[in-house]
């Protein structure tokens, strides 16, 4: 069962070919296009429950042994060599699990979402070929193949973001998302050559067997190459600001691409490569605090927002952050699970937004929504739901996943009080800002036209049952993980513990040590630690309760106050809303500065400088010619007289 | 000595010749015919090449497929001819690109259609004649040879300053040919007077083992007039006017197989011969690569001419070619070769797509475009498949080739590695802004919204391309194991000579050659013709 | 023919003939002078063949003179046709004002 792996990608690969070309050729029929697109991805998602099963099957230090299911040789030069070949262990059957299920859901979401879009040939295929890539990225044995899945699944997102590509604003969000994913491709890149020069493989197992032999200066240098492409992909500072352009797509795409799938590859890159950050400290340490530094700094900048899916775009950057926090100390498992919780609720949110769009004709600026919650029940209980998983209420995937990540980033040898504090100030932000989001559009009175108020209208079944379903799992997603302290087995990590190792666990360590005396008055020597987690699961909470409150006092209770409070801070107001005027800042310092050296390069440098001095040479030899040929007077006499001057040297030299 | 026991080799180089002789006798007036003819010439070509590919023994490192008579033998002149795992793709890359351009020129070509397709032909036997001659005079004859129905398409076919292009083309190129003339017959003389035996052969003048400040110079004339083929920065300047003047089918032969004889030149004259001279230019030509493909990248982002955009494209992309050759490990190596040919099926087929949609409006300004995606949706995806091969989009062709370049450079020089890399950023975003603001976006120009997607005959064009861009990206074993050892024995061998010629103790065979690329000793199945 | 009378006064003649044709040709305007001139020189020659010819006891010099001879005719019907030509074209034959053989 496990051998057939390869399947798994196989499926999307060939619904993406039949409607890439016979669909497109005969413009089939959109029920046809859209079931087979479908019904690839059920596959692909059968196939990934079975495998995960088979594996399951196994004794769990068997499970991370499974060997690497080969196709066939790639690029071989030389001692260099490349395989078509996919990994199956707990880390990828996971990664597939929730990026083909997902997929699943989403497509059969946008059957309904794009039903009147005349690119629905184009999309579906589109889309199958993301989650080709995507499958290829996370079942890929070595790092030159996760490479081809990793630009895979940015030329997707460059085109599905351009999807609409009449308009200006999706094809340049398209072009931006592509270089600037290539930038931080240009770091991952650079990390294989690291690791191929001084490990001769670039192979999972045969690199992570190897590596145990690299000195830290280096191990240190390719992790944080690494680290670069997975900023880039993961959309963390400073290369986050393609992804709220993103949103220039349709918003399934956001969802399937830019919120649950794509966007988190970079996690799991660095988990797959954890033994690697495991060798260095200090990558570990800039992992985290990148991390956290977006968390809190996309966070804030999710505050203000109107559009909908801004918003959500800027909270999926600061959720990023989390799960960048979470590698960074060391609680791998913590990452993939919340990578796991976040594909459940962020793509919720995503579709939930589609589905006020749907509502709402398109609209998406919450300040002309308001009280539909009625009119769009579905939409709305399950957008709440996902909302509270994010929040980290307690009951709800996001608190576990979201819990264990602060409490990691306290306790771990890795972490720090300070990482902690951050993490949980961006917690009670992002619950401010969704509940923000949510009161704006749902409660409250209705600020729609009169025209947009008539067609207020629930979505059809083929879109609200994707809601429900994933509103169901934004709700149990949590169960595989409860942790031991509230008397769960915590079965998520025990799953992905032959790869990823035990979760640290830290009870005595440096920043443990360091808050003692904060705590020393409440807590006991003994059960400390288990005491502290509590703790901090309780503040983390109250953290969230408290942002909620305050959304709930500033958009339901008191609803002018936001306006004088924008007046009272006009200043900081002003830069947050404009996103810290980040773009303009880099579209001066990188595009236009590039545009200018372009640009001089070509009128000054080449057609002034390089081609003049060749077109010198001819103009050199031009001038010459002009002077010597007056010797030619076209006078016969004077022909003739050179003729007789010959005649006469020749003599001369003759006769001497 | 070969086997087919026919001269096949012969048979290849010529055919397209003697079809041109062929098309002499046909009425002038049957334009229609004509290109027939021609078409079908180029593609009983493009078949009898294939044989050399199926044939050719990837175990044998040698010269196959050759053939020795003798031309001059008072001056030590043969017609040996020969190729092996490198210049055989090249020579396929060109029966295949033939076939494409005269299909393209269909419509293109109004006036003097016979004489135009008497040159393509003229101009292919010319350009397999580099590739396969063993023989310095018959080199160079060859590759003078292919100057002249290049200038004449440029100049008789091109646009409105097709003259002063052709000119310049010409003689650019006319004058770094001269001084490595004057090298080839500095090195007879040399060799000669060296060993008693004045010959031309290219596989005995290998072993000449000049001395290192005579290498320099030669070496000097022979890069000099490759660099200006290639071209290397700052040589450049004569392609993107020879691109924007000349017709289609021109660029894409310019483009996908002229511009690789330089870099082939390289890899078969000027570093084998000079093994010594070559590695002391390391930095120096590393250096030049790198400029040009970062200048190149810049300098295409900002032009307002599809056509001069996607020749400072290729200045831009052939510096990974030089860099991968100049890096002397296999993948280097290896990589350069394949990226000559991924460039010429990429680049062939951007001219294409912009000489496609020249017929149509007869401009090439960027700013004349825009929408184009909406009405030429078919057009549309066949230009951004190619577009992604350019940026080296991993499953592509143009990412196999550009990883092991940089991968090599990376290993032989870390910091060429990384401002390599810093290309690939460029590439994607010139590339695909130009690609934006051509097919993207609302159409601005009327005259846009009436333009016709792709027919037939374009389509047909196009597909083998777009098969061959997938198939390189994904089977480049295919390709790669034809050249392997090719290229481990040219490594080998130019390692151990440049050894040789160094070793402090002038002891040559004492020396130990860099054996860490190259595992066994195969050092002299590459000196002799393979039996 | 005397004794006295030695190869050096041919020569000498010969070569004061050829002088003056030769400074016609550069001096004259009129092409048909020029013309004239030439001939004058090439008379020279042929009477230094001639007289080399006779004291050298050789037939030689003669037959050269033949062909000397033959040429000028030769070169007399082609170059009196361009000046026809020339006067019909350009209504001159004067020699400064043709200056068609230039670059």
């Amino acid at each position: 069962m496990i051998d057939l792996v390869w399947l798994i990608p196989l499926f999307p690969a060939v619904g993406f070919l039949f409607n890439g070309l016979i669909g497109k050729w005969l413009d089939l029929d959109k029920r046809v296009v859209g079931s087979v697109a479908c019904t690839a991805l059920g596959l692909s998602f059968l196939f990934s429950i079975l495998i995960f099963f088979s594996l399951l099957k196994l004794p769990p230090e068997a499970r991370a042994a499974v060997p690497d299911k080969v196709l066939f040789d790639w690029i071989v030069s030389g001692d260099f060599k490349t395989v078509i070949g996919y990994k199956v262990d707990p880390l990828s059957i996971v990664m597939a699990l929730v990026v083909s299920g997902v997929s699943f859901f989403i497509h059969v979401y946008s059957v309904g979402y794009m039903h009147d879009d005349p690119g629905f040939t184009r999309y579906f295929a589109y889309l199958n070929l993301f989650v080709f890539m995507m499958l290829t990225l996370v079942l890929a044995n070595n790092f030159l193949l996760m490479f081809v899945g990793w630009e895979g699944v940015g030329l997707c997102s460059y085109l599905l973001i351009g999807f609409w590509f009449e308009r200006d604003a999706p094809a340049n969000a398209g072009k931006k998302a592509f270089v600037v994913n290539r930038v931080g491709d240009f770091g991952f890149l650079l990390g294989i050559f690291l690791i191929f020069a001084h490990l001769g493989t670039v192979g999972f197992n045969e690199v992570f067997a190897k590596a145990p032999s690299l000195d830290t200066a280096t191990v240190t240098l390719i992790t944080l190459m690494l680290f670069v492409g997975a900023a880039g992909k993961s959309a963390q500072i400073p290369l986050y600001v393609w992804l709220p352009d993103a949103m220039e797509g349709p918003t399934p795409v956001s969802s399937l691409i830019h919120a649950a799938t794509m966007v988190t590859s970079g996690v799991y890159m660095i988990a797959r490569c954890h033994l690697l950050y495991s060798m260095a400290p200090i990558s570990m340490a800039v992992v985290a605090i990148v991390g956290a530094a977006t968390a809190l700094y996309a966070a804030s900048m999710g505050l203000l927002q109107f559009d909908i899916k801004r918003v959500l775009a800027y909270s999926t950057i600061s959720q990023l952050g989390y799960m960048f926090l979470a590698v960074g100390v060391g609680a791998f498992s913590a990452g993939i699970f919340h990578l796991m919780t976040h594909a459940f609720f962020k793509g919720l949110l995503f579709l939930g937004a589609g589905s006020v769009m749907h509502a709402m004709s398109g609209e998406l600026d919450m300040r002309k929504m308001g009280g539909i919650w009625k009119r769009v029940p579905i939409t709305f209980l399950t957008f709440l739901v996902a909302t509270l998983a994010i929040a980290g209420i307690p009951g709800f995937s996001g608190f576990f996943s979201k819990d264990e990540i602060l409490w990691q980033a306290f306790s771990s040898n890795h972490g720090h009080l300070y990482l902690w504090v951050v993490g949980a100030v961006a917690a009670g932000m992002t619950a401010f800002y969704m509940f923000r989001l949510l009161f704006v559009t749902f409660l409250g009175p209705c600020r729609a036209s009169e025209e947009v108020k008539k067609h207020i209208h629930e979505s059809p079944p083929i879109m609200t049952i994707p809601l429900m379903v994933l509103a169901l799992l934004s709700v149990i997603g949590g169960y595989v993980g409860i942790p031991h302290i509230l008397g769960g087995r915590n079965f998520f990590h025990e799953f992905l513990a032959p790869v990823l190792g035990g979760a640290p666990q830290g009870t005595e360590h440096a920043a443990f040590s360091l808050v003692r005396p904060v705590f020393a008055s409440g807590g006991a020597a003994v059960g400390e630690g288990v005491n502290m987690e509590l703790l901090l699961m309780g503040v983390s909470v109250a953290v969230a309760i408290i942002g909620i409150c305050i959304a709930f006092y500033l958009y339901i209770w008191k609803t002018e106050v936001p306006k004088r409070l924008g007046e009272r801070f006009k200043t900081i107001y002003t830069i947050v809303f404009n996103k810290y005027y980040v773009d303009e800042i880099y579209e001066v310092c990188f595009v236009n500065s590039t545009k200018k050296l372009g640009t001089f390069l070509w009128r000054r440098f080449d057609d002034g400088v390089v081609d003049r001095s060749v077109n010198l040479v001819a103009e050199l030899m031009a001038w010459l010619g002009s002077v010597l040929r007056r010797i030619q007077t076209g006078y016969v006499q004077s022909y003739a007289l050179g003729i007789i001057l010959g005649a006469v040297i020749i003599i001369i030299f003759l006769i001497r | 000595m070969n086997p087919v026991g026919f001269p096949l080799l012969t048979a290849v180089t010529f055919f397209p010749l003697a079809g041109a002789v062929m098309l002499l006798f046909l009425p002038r007036a049957k334009e229609e015919s004509l290109k027939r003819a021609a078409l079908v010439i180029s593609l009983v070509e493009f078949v009898i090449s294939l044989p050399l590919f199926i044939w050719f023994d990837e175990g044998a490192a040698g010269m196959q497929f050759a053939e020795r008579v003798p031309w001059i033998s008072e001056w030590g002149v043969s017609y040996s001819i020969g190729i092996d795992g490198i210049s055989l793709l090249l020579v396929l890359l060109t029966t295949f690109l033939t076939v494409l351009c005269i299909l393209s020129s269909w419509r293109a070509v109004e006036r003097m259609v016979k004489e135009y397709l008497i040159a393509f032909l003229i101009l292919e036997t010319g350009m397999i004649g580099v590739l396969v001659s063993l023989d310095l005079i018959l080199f160079y004859v060859f590759w003078e040879v292919t100057l002249i129905p290049m200038y004449l398409i440029i100049g008789v076919w091109g646009g409105p300053r097709r003259i002063y292009a052709a000119i310049k083309f010409f003689l650019y190129t006319m004058a770094g040919s001269v001084l490595m003339l004057v090298a080839i017959l500095a090195l007879y003389f040399l060799n000669g007077k060296a060993t008693g035996e004045y010959t031309f052969d290219l596989l005995k003048l290998y072993q000449a083992g000049l001395p290192a400040t005579t290498q320099y110079l030669m070496f000097a004339a022979f890069a000099l007039a490759f660099a200006i083929k290639v071209p290397m920065f700052p040589f450049h300047t004569w392609l993107p006017d020879a691109h924007v003047e000349a017709p289609t089918a021109g660029s894409v032969i310019l483009a996908g197989i002229l511009l690789k004889l330089g870099t082939y030149g390289f890899i078969r004259f000027a570093i084998p011969l000079f093994p010594v001279a070559a590695f002391k230019a390391i930095p120096i030509i590393s250096v030049l690569a790198l400029i040009g493909i970062i200048y190149g990248a810049l300098v295409s982002m900002m032009q307002e001419d599809l056509k001069k955009l996607v020749a400072f494209s290729s200045v831009s992309h052939l510096g990974f070619v030089m860099l991968g050759m100049f890096a002397f490990n296999v993948q280097g190596v290896q990589g350069s070769i394949y990226q000559m040919l991924n460039h010429g099926v990429s680049t062939g087929a951007l001219f294409l797509i912009v000489g496609m949609v020249y017929e149509r409006r007869h401009t090439r300004l960027i700013a004349d475009f825009g929408g184009l995606a909406r009405v030429m949706p078919v057009f549309a995806t066949f230009f951004m498949i190619v577009a992604l091969s350019s940026i080296a989009l991993p499953g592509t062709n143009g990412f196999v080739g550009e990883f092991l370049i940089l991968l090599g450079a990376f290993k032989a020089n870390p910091v060429y590695g990384i401002l390599g890399a810093t290309g690939v950023i460029l590439a994607a975003a010139y590339m695909l802004w130009m690609f934006q603001r051509v097919m993207f976006g609302a159409i601005t120009h009327e005259e846009n919204r009436a333009l016709k997607d792709l027919n037939l005959r374009e389509i047909v064009t196009l597909i083998p391309i777009i098969v061959l861009i997938i198939w390189m990206g994904v089977f480049p074993k295919f390709f790669f194991k034809k050249m392997d050892l090719s290229v481990q024995n040219f490594l080998y061998d130019v390692k151990a000579r440049y050894e040789s010629a160094t070793a402090p103790s002038g002891a040559g065979q004492g020396a130990s050659p860099a054996t860490e690329e190259v595992p066994g000793s195969k050092v002299d199945s590459t000196i002799g013709v393979k039996e | 023919m005397p004794a006295s009378v030695t190869p050096l006064y041919f020569f000498v003649v010969s070569a004061l003939i050829f002088a003056i044709g030769a400074a016609g040709v550069l001096i004259r305007r009129n092409a048909i002078v020029v013309f004239m001139c030439i001939e004058m020189m090439l008379s020279a020659v042929n009477l230094t063949f001639i007289a080399a010819a006779h004291y050298l006891n050789s037939l030689d010099g003669v037959l050269m003179v033949f062909f000397v001879m033959t040429v000028a005719a030769a070169e007399a019907a082609v170059g009196l046709g361009i000046f026809v030509l020339l006067f019909r074209g350009r209504k001159t034959i004067r020699v400064d004002e043709i200056n068609l053989l230039k670059w």
